[in-house]
């Protein structure tokens, strides 16, 4: 479990993230929602070290982040951010191979050459997984990003905005695939998702933020309705049941 | 063509171009040319292969390939004191007559400067890398001000000795001094060589390298550190080169075509000493010594790194 206490950020005197504390339960997919500047990335990247903290702690597994060796939490925990900027020219499968990286420190076994086969087919990115990440329109470059991820094989993996330039088809499959490593692996992924109803339909857990503080968190299935979502993102809401999935309609 | 036939092709290159260049024009006085121009095979060797080395490195650590790690002022700071000693003790002053006093001086104040540097800057937890290279710049424009002021009230005569040391010469190196910068250069690459898979990985940029378990602050400030200490060393040797660690560097990726260090980091050193045997060649044997290596070295770099900003300019 991930267990975030009191977390603060302040950028200039204003608070981002102002005191929260929220957990992340084990083997399950939760997801961050809410309106732009809400400060999901930012807890995100605070729980995930990318971010220093200006208050607050976060332990994984009971004990305190800072007191896991950085390679250690390497193979516990993975985190994509939304903009993967780079300036070297890598090939798919040269960056899917980086996922190995605090395993290997670059050497790779048979072994590691397997999981990266299975992470590119994961994400049917096999036929193109010699061309040039500059070379691949912006849903396969952000598939290679996830197959990284998924070599890293970490039992937690934090996603900031994974559905990013996918269209419909691509970000089910990413989601399904996030799915079955939920249920069939029992990871624990926590996604910040800006589609309500992608959130809705995949997700155990969502918590919603506003504001930098927590609105509401609880199952999808509570959390998903016309009064709360109001709440959180101040417009109105229609929620359907459609084949057990609760759709939200806000499009007029 | 794999990337190890590329690295033996540098490497024949490099055997004939030394060839060459200790051959050609001999005129039979071969001892006394062997050995001046020997130990100036000495110098190119070294200084190619420090400075693209280090801009290698720097620019994986800014994740920018227009970036040299002059931009954190050591050239301006090298010139700062070549000028103070002349004006304050003026060209004949034991400093600027022995050699060795001059290379010792000028590492220990440009190590010694870049130590305070990062030390001021990486004392909080959190800094941003182009913060502290800005901050470096403005160190550097200052540095070029005080010294272009004491130009100025310099006797014209001792300026010409601060014009002397202006530009890169590798006629002047002494043998001494190659085996002290040698050794310092060979300690520091292999140091730096130990590092090269994680420098793949720092390529990727801070927050790949953090969630792949580097840790970024340490990494970077140690790597920061040896790239200083590497320019430094060629800095005091031979002089300020400016545009020969762009020029090298950018050349190295396109030949190479590799994101691996292992490969990047050997193919550059070769490259940086081949660019500078050929153009002292050029020098020698195209314009015979009516112009000098470091202004063959600029103008090529400098029109390269123009062209480098004309295309990144189109790919937009």
């Amino acid at each position: 479990m991930i267990f975030a206490e009191t977390l603060v950020k302040k950028y200039g005197g204003t608070a981002v993230v102002d005191n929260v504390t929220a957990s992340i339960a084990q083997g399950k997919m939760t997801t961050f929602i809410g309106p732009n500047g809400a400060g999901k990335s930012t807890l995100l990247s605070m729980v995930s070290r990318l971010l220093s903290r200006d208050g607050g702690s976060v332990s994984i597994d009971g004990t305190p982040m800072e007191h896991v060796e950085d390679k250690e939490l390497a193979k516990r925990l993975s985190i994509l951010k939304q903009s993967n900027e780079m300036s070297v020219r890598l090939s798919v499968r040269d960056l899917v191979s980086f996922g190995r990286f605090p395993y290997t420190r670059g050497r790779l076994t048979d072994e590691d050459e397997q999981i990266i086969d299975d992470a590119v087919a994961y994400v049917e990115l096999q036929e193109i997984e010699n061309k040039f990440l500059d070379e691949l329109s912006g849903g396969q470059r952000q598939r290679a990003f996830i197959a990284m991820i998924l070599a890293q094989d970490t039992d937690y993996i934090l996603l900031d905005e994974p559905l990013n330039n996918l269209d419909m088809r691509h970000s089910v499959q990413i989601m399904k695939v996030l799915r079955s490593l939920v249920d069939d692996l029992g990871k624990t992924v926590v996604l910040v998702i800006h589609d309500i109803n992608f959130a809705s339909c995949y997700s155990d857990y969502i918590v919603a933020m506003k504001y930098g503080k927590v609105e509401m968190e609880g199952r999808t299935w509570d959390v998903i309705h016309p009064e709360h979502l109001k709440k959180i993102y101040d417009m109105d809401f229609q929620v359907q049941e459609v084949n057990n999935q609760k759709i939200c309609v806000y499009f007029s | 063509m794999g990337v190890k036939q590329k690295i033996v092709i540098l490497f024949i290159m490099m055997l004939l171009l030394i060839t060459a260049f200790l051959t050609i024009g001999a005129d039979g006085n071969w001892e006394y040319v062997l050995q001046r121009r020997g130990r100036m095979v000495a110098a190119f060797i070294l200084t190619g292969a420090a400075i693209t080395y280090a801009t290698i490195v720097f620019q994986t650590i800014t994740g920018n390939r227009i970036l040299t790690p002059n931009i954190i002022g050591l050239d301006s700071l090298y010139m700062l004191l070549q000028t103070f000693i002349v004006f304050t003790f003026g060209s004949l002053s034991v400093v600027m007559v022995r050699a060795e006093l001059n290379f010792l001086l000028s590492t220990i104040l440009m190590v010694g400067f870049s130590f305070l540097f990062y030390r001021l800057l990486f004392k909080g937890e959190s800094y941003h890398l182009y913060l502290l290279l800005l901050i470096g710049f403005v160190f550097g424009t200052f540095f070029s001000s005080l010294t272009t002021f004491m130009q100025v009230l310099i006797d014209p005569n001792e300026f010409q000795t601060v014009q002397n040391r202006m530009f890169a010469s590798f006629q002047r190196v002494q043998t001494d001094l190659l085996y002290v910068a040698g050794a310092g250069f060979i300690l520091l690459t292999a140091i730096g060589m130990r590092s090269r898979r994680m420098l793949d990985v720092l390529a990727l940029g801070r927050s790949h390298a953090v969630n792949l378990g580097l840790d970024y602050q340490r990494l970077v400030r140690h790597l920061l550190i040896l790239v200083t200490i590497l320019i430094s060393l060629a800095t005091a040797l031979v002089g300020p080169i400016m545009f020969l660690g762009l020029l090298t560097a950018n050349v190295t990726y396109e030949f190479m075509r590799t994101h691996e260090h292992r490969w990047l980091l050997p193919a550059g050193m070769l490259v940086g000493i081949n660019t500078l045997l050929t153009g002292q060649i050029i020098v020698e044997h195209v314009f015979t010594f009516e112009t000098t290596l470091s202004v063959i070295i600029n103008f090529i770099g400098g029109v390269y790194f123009l062209w480098l900003l004309l295309r990144k300019e189109k790919h937009r």
